[in-house]
């Protein structure tokens, strides 16, 4: 057993180490797109795993990263424009006073993105949480409707439909990479504590879990507020890493392309969010020749912006009814190297 | 004015309740919330607009064209995406439905393009009554009125015939229904097929209403219908006309004395959602599901 435990621990520092070092190459060496998408990816690589804590972990079906994901862009981004910057882009009306005092430095702005996020998924999950999940995701994308509301119309604060710009440009490999191998390590140990026990009890049959004396609210809302936490979190990488922002980027598109991901690598799996994350962030990218015009057999098709959506759609509908296991089922890395003679899982 | 305002109310109502009741049958048999629902009532909508754009149809005609496709699709839905699942965990069924949900509204985006297009309104339904001392176009009189005639079907054939007995059961317990040798996949397919009938009536009063068609515009509608449905009370008929009229009334009402409050008409639907999830949330009329489970 000790051997066992030791060499899941090398598995594990092997791979963050592994990892660091692919951040520190791939910084150095590959060209300006190639590192765009792994930026991309590494924040992706957080939403995802904090997205299948709520929704594959503690079986709870959510659809909130969007909101949280735009709260979070939106603190970061008030937080980091430098007050000359703010001056002239306030086209809409003019800003309240309190948003050009707003100032801090990169850790602060994703720190408080994460908390505010948090808070408000504390404030939803009384409603929400009373009753059985049920209304989760009702609720949920709901909220992402209403932040977009809000958004389009505080321009004092957000500057309306035209969103905020010049936001500093701090996201870089080190910080998104560094913050997705966090985000990982921390929600790995969440998984594999008494408080991850107590959330997969939930997922797998609500009503036993309650016989044995567990607190399925105080789970459900610890799911759910770590993930709002570090949606907070990816959506400042994101402001930063995009450098403008408006309430468009956070429609529900957002987080049906998370719903892939997770579904795809296996709802329930940590290691199958980010295998999910790079597929579809790649297969995303290779899949861009959809929208465009195309020759099938000597027809020449229109281009058909969206097409891409509709594929989507359908590999998502397609997973579920045929291969809902995903690439991982709720298999996690570490388990491909237990050895089967023990029973175990 | 402020009759004018109650007539607009409860035109407005009656739409939400027509979408809503389609939500609550399917809550009650499968315990899913169908987030496609709201894309099957564009789908009405669209098959209206091409009744009669496209084949020339006279407006009942393309009325019943759209009620006949979308109840169609509806069951198709059932069959193709939701169906297969019926063993498997909630969440697989959940993530279906946002699956069709996005595969419709994207497909007819696709298609027909994103921009709304004008629907042909038959001369008709513009034209102004006199009402009660009002003056109101003729649809506003009538959709209220329909959906009354429709409620009345529905409630006729949930409570005096034996399919209705049959869902009515099969919201109770689904086991004990198939002891007693129904068919519950065929009540099921009835139940989606007239949730979607209803869904389209809704979706072509929401096309005469705003006179045009777009493939988002049952997203919104949708979600304020399902809130409508809760705070009625999921999984029962009456509750899902009353939150309906009541999620319509307030809208209207508000943004009639609140003008500055339009922006945030949209949000009016949730708030209303989270309170009764925090003070009541089996509804005004709701059934205990969390109690006829044991």
């Amino acid at each position: 057993m000790q051997a066992m435990i030791n060499k899941h621990f090398l598995i594990k520092v092997g791979m963050i180490l592994g990892t660091v070092w692919f951040i520190w190459f791939a910084n150095g060496h590959f060209d300006e797109y190639t590192v765009r998408i792994l930026n991309n990816i590494a924040i992706f690589v957080i939403l995802a795993v904090s997205y299948n804590l709520i929704n594959g972990v503690t079986g709870q079906f959510s659809l909130e990263p969007n909101g949280f994901v735009a709260i979070g862009a939106y603190v970061t981004a008030l937080l980091l424009i430098s007050p000359d910057a703010k001056s002239y882009q306030y086209a809409i009306a003019d800003p309240y006073p309190f948003v050009m005092t707003l100032q801090s430095n990169f850790v602060v702005a994703l720190l408080l993105s994460g908390l505010l996020a948090m808070l408000l998924a504390l404030v939803l999950s009384f409603p929400v949480f009373r009753v059985r999940g049920d209304y989760l995701a009702i609720v949920t994308l709901g909220f992402g409707f209403i932040i977009k509301i809000l958004a389009i119309n505080h321009p004092e604060v957000t500057n309306g439909s035209l969103g905020l710009n010049d936001i500093p440009e701090f996201s870089n490999l080190y910080w998104t990479g560094g913050l997705a191998i966090v985000a990982v390590v921390v929600i790995l140990n969440i998984v594999n504590s008494k408080f991850g026990r107590a959330m997969k009890a939930v997922r797998d049959d609500e009503d036993a879990a309650i016989a044995m004396g567990v607190n399925t609210f105080k789970a459900k809302t610890l799911a759910f507020c770590t993930s709002a936490f570090f949606e907070g979190v990816g959506g400042g990488l994101l402001a930063a890493l995009l450098t403008s922002i408006s309430p468009d980027l956070f429609d529900f598109f957002f987080t049906f392309q998370l719903l892939i991901i997770i579904v795809l690598g296996g709802l329930g799996s940590t290691t199958g969010a980010i295998i999910g994350t790079v597929l579809v962030m790649g297969g995303s990218e290779w899949m861009r020749f959809l929208d465009e015009p195309m020759n099938l057999f000597g027809y020449e098709t229109t281009a058909m912006p969206g097409m891409r959506m509709v594929v989507f759609s359908l590999v998502l509908i397609f997973i579920m009814l045929f291969a809902r296991e995903g690439v991982m089922g709720k298999r996690e890395l570490t388990d491909l190297f237990k050895s089967r003679k023990k029973g175990g899982k | 004015m402020f009759m004018q305002q109650m007539v607009n109310g409860f035109s407005l109502g009656s739409m939400y309740a027509l979408i809503a009741i389609g939500y609550t049958m399917v809550y009650g048999v499968l315990r899913l919330i169908n987030f496609a629902h709201g894309d099957i009532m564009m789908v009405g909508g669209f098959l209206g607009f091409f009744g009669m754009e496209v084949l020339g149809l006279p407006f009942v005609a393309a009325v019943l064209l759209a009620i006949v496709g979308a109840a169609l699709l509806g069951m198709a839905s059932d069959r193709v995406a939701y169906r297969p699942l019926r063993e498997a965990p909630k969440i697989s069924l959940l993530i279906t439905a946002i699956g069709v949900s996005f595969f419709l509204e994207n497909a007819f985006n696709v298609f027909f393009g994103g921009v709304p297009r004008a629907f042909p309104v038959p001369a008709y339904l513009e034209v102004m009554v006199e009402f009660f001392g009002l003056m109101m176009p003729m649809s506003a009189v009538i959709v209220p009125i329909m959906t009354a005639f429709l409620l009345s079907v529905i409630l006729w054939i949930l409570f005096k015939t034996k399919y209705g007995m049959a869902i009515r059961a099969l919201a109770f317990d689904v086991g004990t229904v198939n002891l007693m040798g129904i068919d519950a996949n065929r009540v099921i397919t009835l139940v989606f097929g007239m949730g979607s009938a209803l869904a389209a009536v809704g979706g072509i009063f929401w096309a005469v209403n705003y006179p045009s068609v777009e493939p988002m515009m049952g997203v919104l509608v949708g979600l304020k219908a399902f809130a409508a449905a809760v705070v009625g009370g999921i999984g029962s008929v009456g509750g899902a006309v009353l939150g309906g009229l009541i999620i319509g009334f307030t809208e209207v009402v508000v943004i009639a004395f609140f003008p500055e409050l339009g922006g945030y008409k949209d949000a009016f639907a949730f708030i209303f959602l989270i309170l009764i999830l925090l003070f009541k949330p089996t509804g005004i009329l709701g059934i205990d599901f969390e109690k006829s489970r044991f």
